[in-house]
C-alpha cells in the first residue's frame, strides 16, 4: 500500500538523480533551524486503544536524547511512526524542515537517513558479520547496482573501521547467527552506522545484556554523541542515568510526554515517581 | 586500516567445478554413444535413455528456476508449471506451423482448427511460423505474465502461504482456459504430431541428439547464471529477504524490485525449460498446468535441497527417475510414493540430498567436532 505512493518527496533535493529503481537519496536534510526531528500532535490508535495520544517531541541536531517510559507508554509505536511502519491517525512528523515522514515509505525513510535498531536484535543470521555490514553500507541499493556491486578498497576499510568500533573484528567471517546476544546488538548498531544515518533510533539497546556488555554499549553510544543525532529508548533508568550526561531526557506515559528535562529534574518529578514507583 | 579484503571464492570451489564439468562431459557423451554405436553394442545408449535424460534436464532447469525464488528468496510458488507450459506452448505454436500440410487433414491449419471448422489462424498466431519470433514468445510470455502478476502481488505485500495459494489458483485458471477448444490452443489435446523443427525431422536420432545437447548447454548456462547471481551481493539481498524482509527494508532495500527481478527471471528460465521439453516429448497439453505438476516441482527442489543449486538438479533427476520406474512397474502406487518422499524428506532431510552430502563431506574432511562454518558455503 505504502509502496505505491510517490517515492520522491523532494525532487529538488536530489541532484544525484534517481539511481536504480526509484532509490532516491535526498542529498540534504534541511537542518536550518537546528532540529532534526519534529513530532507534532501525533495520535495513533489500534482498535480504539490510543497507543500515542497527541505526542509532541523535537530532537536537535547532534543530540543524544533518552526517551524512557514504562511498558505500554508508546515508545515502540513512536519509533514505528518515525520509520514509516505505522501511519499516524493525525499529527505530523517532519525530518528536518521539509521531509514529511508520514508520506514516505520505509525504505525511503531509511535512505533519507533515519536508522533504527530494533528491540530484539535482528541481523541476517545466515550471513557473516562482514556481509551484514556490507549489505547495510550506504550505496545505491537498486537491483542493477546491487547485482554488479564489487567492494572497493575504501569500502572494505569503512567496514573494517566499523568492525573495530563495535569490537567484532575477530568475528568478521562468522555467521551472525553464532554471535552472542550482546554481539548481535552491536552488530546491529554497526549496520546502522554503515548507513551513515543522520538520526539513529535505538530501541532498548541494552535489553538482555550482561553488565559488561551494558557498560561497553554505554561507551559505544558516547563515542557516537555529537557525530550523530541519537534517540535512545529504554526503560532501564540506571542505564539512562549513566549515558544521559546532562542531556535532555523525555518521559513518555500513556502515549504522550509526561515530563522532559535533565535526568536530575526528571527523577525529581512527582508524576514520574508515581508512574515508575507508584501503583 | 589494515583490514584484510574479503576472501571471495571463485564461482565454485575446485571440487565442485570438477564435479560439474565431469557431469556435463558424461551427459554430453551419451548422445554421441547413441549415434555412433549400433543397437546391441555394449557401448550403445538407447534412444529411450536419451529421450528420458533430455526430459529430466528440462525438469532440472525448471527446478533450478523454482529454487531461485523458493530456496534463496523464500517465495514458495505452487504455480511454476504455468510458466513451464507457456514456454512449451509458445514453442509448440512454431512446431504446429512447421507441420505444414502434412497433418491428417492436409490443411494449412493445424488439425484441431480444421476439426473446429476454423477458416484462418486467430490473430495471436500471427508470425508464429517464424522460429525466432516463437523463441521471443518463449521468453516474453512467461516473463511479462510473471512481471505483472509479481508486481501486484509483491506490491500488496502478499507473502507466504497466501502467495503460494494465489500462484496455484493462477495455474489452475490457466489450465481451465487452455482446456477450452475456443481458446485456440488445441483444447485438451494440446499440440502434438510435430513433424520437423527448422527443417529437420523431429523424430530423427540426430535431431534428438542436438535437442538433448542444447538442453544440456542451457542447463549448464542456467546453473552458472544462478550461481553468479546467488554469489553476488544481490544474492545476499535475496537471502536477506528470505531470512528477514523487514530488516532488509530498514537497511534501505526495497524488496519489491528484488523479488520481481528474481521472480521474473525464474519464470523466464522455467519457460525456456518448457520450450526445450516440448520438441523432445512431442506433446504439450493443458495437463502441464495442473496444480499437481507445480507441486511436483516443489518436491524435486525439496528432495534435492533448496537453497543449493546442484541439489534441485539432482532432485529433479532422482524423483523423476523413481517416477519413471514406479509408473512402469507399480503405476497405481506412484502418488503414494511421491507423498512419502515429501514427508520423509521434510522430516529427515530438511536440507535435502545436498544437505546430506554436505554433512557427510564435512564429517569426512573435518573429523573434529567443530566444523569450520566457512566450509559450509552454499554449493
Amino acid at each position: 500500500m505504502s509502496a505505491a505512493e510517490p517515492i520522491v518527496d523532494n525532487p529538488d533535493e536530489n541532484p544525484a538523480g534517481s539511481a536504480g529503481y526509484g532509490h532516491v537519496v535526498p542529498a540534504n536534510v534541511d537542518l536550518s533551524h537546528g532540529g532534526i526531528l519534529y513530532l507534532d500532535d501525533i495520535t495513533v490508535s489500534f482498535d480504539g486503544f490510543r497507543a500515542l495520544n497527541k505526542l509532541t517531541l523535537d530532537i536537535g541536531v547532534g543530540e543524544l536524547r533518552c526517551v524512557i517510559g514504562p511498558n505500554g507508554a508508546g515508545k515502540t509505536t513512536m519509533m514505528d511512526v518515525i520509520t514509516g511502519k505505522t501511519r499516524p491517525d493525525s499529527g505530523t512528523a517532519f525530518f528536518g524542515q521539509t521531509m514529511d515522514l508520514t508520506r514516505m515509505s520505509e525504505p525511503d525513510i531509511a535512505h533519507a537517513g533515519i536508522g533504527r535498531k530494533f528491540q530484539r536484535p535482528t541481523v541476517f543470521e545466515n550471513h557473516t558479520v562482514f556481509e551484514n555490514l556490507e549489505l547495510a553500507m550506504k550505496m545505491d541499493k537498486g537491483v542493477r547496482a546491487t547485482l554488479m556491486a564489487k567492494l572497493k578498497g575504501e569500502q572494505v576499510d569503512a567496514i573494517g573501521a566499523t568492525l573495530a568500533l563495535i569490537r567484532l573484528e575477530e568475528q568478521a567471517w562468522r555467521p551472525a547467527g553464532l554471535l552472542s546476544h550482546g554481539q548481535k546488538q552491536w552488530l546491529e548498531i554497526g549496520m546502522l552506522l554503515m548507513q551513515e544515518p543522520r538520526l539513529l533510533l535505538l530501541d532498548e539497546p541494552v535489553a538482555g545484556m550482561t553488565d559488561a556488555e551494558t557498560e561497553r554499549t554505554g561507551e559505544l553510544l558516547n563515542e557516537l554523541r555529537g557525530k550523530h543525532s541519537l534517540m535512545v529508548v529504554e526503560h532501564d533508568m540506571d542505564f539512562v542515568a549513566g549515558i544521559a550526561e546532562g542531556g535532555i531526557v523525555t518521559v513518555l506515559h500513556e502515549g504522550s510526554v509526561l515530563a522532559q528535562g535533565t535526568m536530575d529534574e526528571v527523577q525529581a518529578d512527582e508524576r514520574v515517581i508515581e508512574v515508575y514507583l507508584g501503583r | 586500516m589494515g583490514f584484510a579484503a574479503p576472501p571471495r571464492p571463485s564461482l565454485f570451489p575446485p571440487a565442485v567445478w570438477t564435479g560439474v564439468l565431469a557431469g556435463t562431459a558424461i551427459l554430453a557423451l551419451l548422445p554421441i554413444l547413441n549415434l555412433t554405436f549400433a543397437d546391441g553394442s555394449a557401448l550403445h545408449i538407447s534412444s529411450f535413455t536419451i529421450a528420458l535424460l533430455g526430459k529430466f534436464m528440462c525438469f532440472a532447469i525448471a527446478a533450478l528456476a523454482l529454487d531461485l525464488v523458493w530456496g534463496y528468496t523464500g517465495i514458495l510458488s505452487l504455480g511454476h508449471g504455468l510458466f513451464f507450459a507457456l514456454g512449451g506452448y509458445a514453442h509448440g505454436m512454431y512446431l504446429m506451423r512447421a507441420i505444414g500440410r502434412d497433418g491428417v487433414y492436409q490443411s494449412d491449419l493445424p488439425d484441431f482448427m480444421v476439426f473446429l471448422d476454423w477458416k484462418a489462424y486467430p490473430w495471436y498466431w500471427s508470425f508464429t511460423e517464424h522460429f525466432w519470433y516463437c523463441m521471443l514468445l518463449v521468453v516474453l510470455v512467461p516473463g511479462i505474465l510473471a512481471f505483472v502478476f509479481g508486481f501486484f502481488a509483491f506490491r500488496s505485500r502478499i507473502k507466504g502461504v497466501y502467495f503460494s495459494i494465489i500462484t496455484q489458483a493462477l495455474t489452475f485458471a490457466a489450465m481451465l482456459l487452455f482446456f477450452r477448444n475456443n481458446t485456440g490452443f488445441g483444447g485438451n489435446n494440446g499440440f502434438t504430431d510435430f513433424k520437423r523443427i527448422l527443417g529437420f525431422t523431429i523424430t530423427a536420432p540426430q535431431t534428438k541428439a542436438v535437442l538433448y545437447l542444447v538442453t544440456l548447454a542451457t542447463l549448464l548456462g542456467a546453473l552458472l547464471l544462478a550461481r553468479s547471481i546467488t554469489q553476488s551481493k544481490l544474492g545476499r539481498v535475496l537471502t536477506g529477504i528470505r531470512d528477514s524482509e523487514s530488516r532488509l527494508m530498514f537497511v534501505g532495500y526495497d524488496p519489491l524490485w528484488f523479488k520481481l527481478f528474481v521472480w521474473t527471471l525464474s519464470a523466464v528460465l522455467c519457460g525456456i525449460a518448457g520450450a526445450l521439453y516440448v520438441p523432445q516429448v512431442g506433446i504439450i497439453n493443458p495437463s502441464e498446468m495442473s496444480p499437481a505438476n507445480s507441486i511436483e516441482m516443489v518436491i524435486w527442489v525439496a528432495t534435492g535441497g533448496r537453497g543449493t543449486l546442484i541439489g534441485p538438479i539432482v532432485g529433479a533427476g532422482v524423483v523423476n527417475g523413481m517416477k519413471t520406474w514406479f509408473t512402469s512397474v507399480l503405476p497405481q502406487y506412484w502418488l503414494f510414493v511421491l507423498g512419502a518422499i515429501f514427508v520423509l524428506v521434510t522430516l529427515f532431510l530438511p536440507q535435502g540430498i545436498a544437505g546430506l552430502v554436505r554433512k557427510l563431506w564435512a564429517r569426512r574432511t573435518a573429523p573434529r567436532a567443530v566444523a569450520d562454518p566457512a566450509a559450509g558455503g552454499v554449493s
